[in-house]
């Protein structure tokens, strides 16, 4: 019988022993990509970064610029594409079609479209925007974001709705409310912190996406805010630089990395505590 | 009244239908239009799906029509003599996933049960997030990571691996080649990083929901933790450990940047996984736009179209062994 036990808890011990090892191990990768974006993105950082436009290739000096304002533009524009579809398809799903076989399917479809590979969402903008209009433009990158962001937002939209109480909703209809203006003025209100979220989200998923700008914003080495144009964004200007040979745009890649990435961090921390003082206990 | 209860359940009667959405429509036309708008445009979002196919099938048609069947089973891809197969990426997409889950699943296994069964309440969360922010890191910068850090310190074990592993007769051969530090192998690892948080959080999820019940009696009956969670907590949510792999999968399969960064884009098939190679995704990013023929542009198309197949078909195994777990405990709650 001892040796049984013994070697039960042997085993025991070595497993458990291997689950830490593991948790360690996960964290280690987060620390170390962590601390290489740090360390060789914040050397890089100066005030050109901001003011001076990407630099030609093998040149010194130069910044930024044109790439920030053009992902803040493609991202201006997939938000105002995105969030109206996403949230109105987020509402039928909790509202109307809550029980129904429908609703069920397109919740499945929408959750498929949520884990698409974004080049395959980068082809399709590319067939039905880019070929028949017959260039890159910004207008198509724009669009390539939002198709990624809408899933995002269809689904917290569903979800925050679904978690609103129906007495909620009983107490407005009972009072004569029509049922729009009860969506409109009590669930959406209700879970506005939580539909904020899900964009927010949305934002630091969509914000680093590259691939599928790769054929639809292009890039641009020039400052351009000109929608029906290549436009210059940070993602393609960072995988252009860090494969390129010259030093100076290297260095800039790192920089440019350590903007995207403390953006996305702390979007998506500042999110999840949103959601952590929002959520019903 | 039971009779007239399920009639009605089973087979609406036109009266009791009309009824309602008539009254509705009478009172507020503005609640009709709202249900249609929105049902509309939820609709659309449903649908993309099928245009993205239909879009894909329809760009990538020249191709499988010009190379048929050959598409899939040739691996010459040769722009300037016009000669396309997709085999030499289908494949480095199948490997470089494959070595990525067998690096994710017991890793993810292993997070999971630590923070589901072994971590002091204080540190559940910051482990979580800690992991949860892994998958927030954008894969632009996996790749830039992985070319210019990972992959220089990479290529230093290299030689160990060679002279060790590449030593064993039969598997050692996957374990030959040059000390470059990118590759397959590389690829598969970064990958790996890469899904870890995706298939930990859903383990995770499914481990802490796991009824007291069930652990306590195994508990009772002496059982140690290891084997409470291999013998009570693993069966009872295998449904949903499978489809937190699947779904992990499925995006291995289609991550794009990472890849593209490390894997080499050699388009050369090679037993070895310390050699270069291609993915799917990774030559698609690379060459669409320098993709001058309509037949070569075609062809990526058409690679495109059986990425989507592959990641549609494992995503959709995925999501509905998760529905299943949801239906169970919606049932239970």
């Amino acid at each position: 019988m001892i040796p049984l036990r013994a070697k039960r808890r042997a085993i025991n011990a070595f497993n458990l022993g291997m689950a830490v090892l593991t948790t360690a191990f996960g964290v280690f990768w987060l620390g170390w990509i962590l601390w290489t974006t740090l360390s060789h993105g914040i050397g890089a950082i100066h005030p050109a970064l901001f003011t001076q436009d990407t630099p030609p290739p093998g040149s010194e000096g130069g910044g930024l610029r044109n790439a920030f304002v053009g992902s803040l533009i493609l991202l201006g524009l997939a938000l105002a594409i995105g969030v109206p579809v996403g949230v109105l398809a987020g509402t039928w799903l909790a509202e109307f079609a809550a029980r129904r076989k429908l609703g069920g399917v397109v919740r499945f479809l929408n959750d498929i479209l949520l884990s698409a590979p974004s080049i395959v969402i980068g082809l399709f903008t590319y067939a039905i925007v880019v070929d028949p209009s017959g260039h890159f433009s910004a207008f198509s990158g724009g669009v390539a974001l939002a198709l990624i962001l809408i899933p995002v937002v269809v689904r917290t939209t569903d979800e925050m709705l679904r978690l609103i109480p129906v007495a909620l909703r009983e107490a407005a209809i009972a009072l004569g409310t029509p049922y729009w203006k009860m969506v409109l003025r009590i669930t959406w209100k209700a879970a506005a912190s939580g539909i904020l979220t899900g964009v927010l989200l949305g934002i630091a998923r969509i914000s680093g996406e590259t691939a599928p700008l790769l054929f639809t914003a292009l890039n641009n080495q020039f400052w351009s805010t000109d929608l029906s144009h290549p436009i210059a964004n940070l993602p393609v200007v960072i995988f252009q630089f860090a494969m390129s040979p010259y030093e100076n745009w290297q260095k800039m890649a790192w920089a440019g990395a350590f903007v995207a990435m403390a953006f996305i961090l702390l979007l998506s921390v500042f999110s999840r505590l949103i959601l952590k003082r929002g959520a019903p206990k | 009244m039971k009779a007239a209860s399920s009639a009605i359940a089973g087979q609406p009667s036109v009266m009791h239908n009309g009824n309602r959405s008539a009254g509705k429509k009478v009172r507020f036309p503005a609640d009709f239009l709202f249900r249609k708008l929105t049902g509309f445009i939820a609709l659309l979002v449903a649908i993309t799906l099928l245009a993205i196919l239909v879009a894909l099938i329809r760009e990538g048609s020249q191709a499988l029509h010009v190379f048929g069947w050959r598409f899939f089973t040739t691996s010459a891809w040769d722009p300037v003599a016009n000669q396309f197969g997709a085999l030499v990426f289908i494949v480095g997409t199948l490997i470089s996933s494959a070595i990525a889950m067998l690096i994710a699943i017991p890793v993810s296994f292993g997070i999971a049960l630590f923070i589901s069964e072994l971590a002091p309440r204080w540190m559940r969360g910051p482990v979580s997030t800690a992991v949860e922010l892994l998958a927030a890191v954008p894969s632009i910068i996996y790749g830039m990571w992985g070319l210019l850090v990972f992959a220089p310190w990479f290529s230093r074990i290299e030689p160990w691996i060679n002279d060790h592993i590449g030593a064993i007769p039969g598997l050692g051969v996957l374990f030959r080649g040059p000390p470059m530090g990118i590759g397959m192998l590389t690829a598969g690892i970064v990958l790996g990083i890469m899904v870890i948080p995706f298939i930990a959080a859903i383990m995770r999820d499914v481990f802490l929901v796991t009824p007291p019940a069930l652990k306590e009696s195994a508990y009772a009956l002496g059982a140690t933790t290891w084997e409470v969670a291999r013998h009570v907590i693993l069966p009872y949510t295998r449904t949903a450990v499978t489809g937190g792999i699947f779904l992990g999968l499925g995006r291995a399969l289609g991550e794009t940047m990472a890849v593209t960064f490390i894997i080499g884009n050699s388009n050369n098939l090679s037993a070895s996984l310390l050699m270069p190679g291609s993915s799917i995704a990774s030559v698609i990013a690379n060459e669409f736009t320098e993709a001058t023929t309509d037949l070569y542009r075609s062809s990526l198309l058409a690679l495109g179209l059986i990425l989507f197949l592959i990641t549609f078909v494992v995503l959709v195994f995925a999501k509905l062994l998760l529905l299943r777990l949801e239906r169970g405990t919606g049932k239970k709650a």
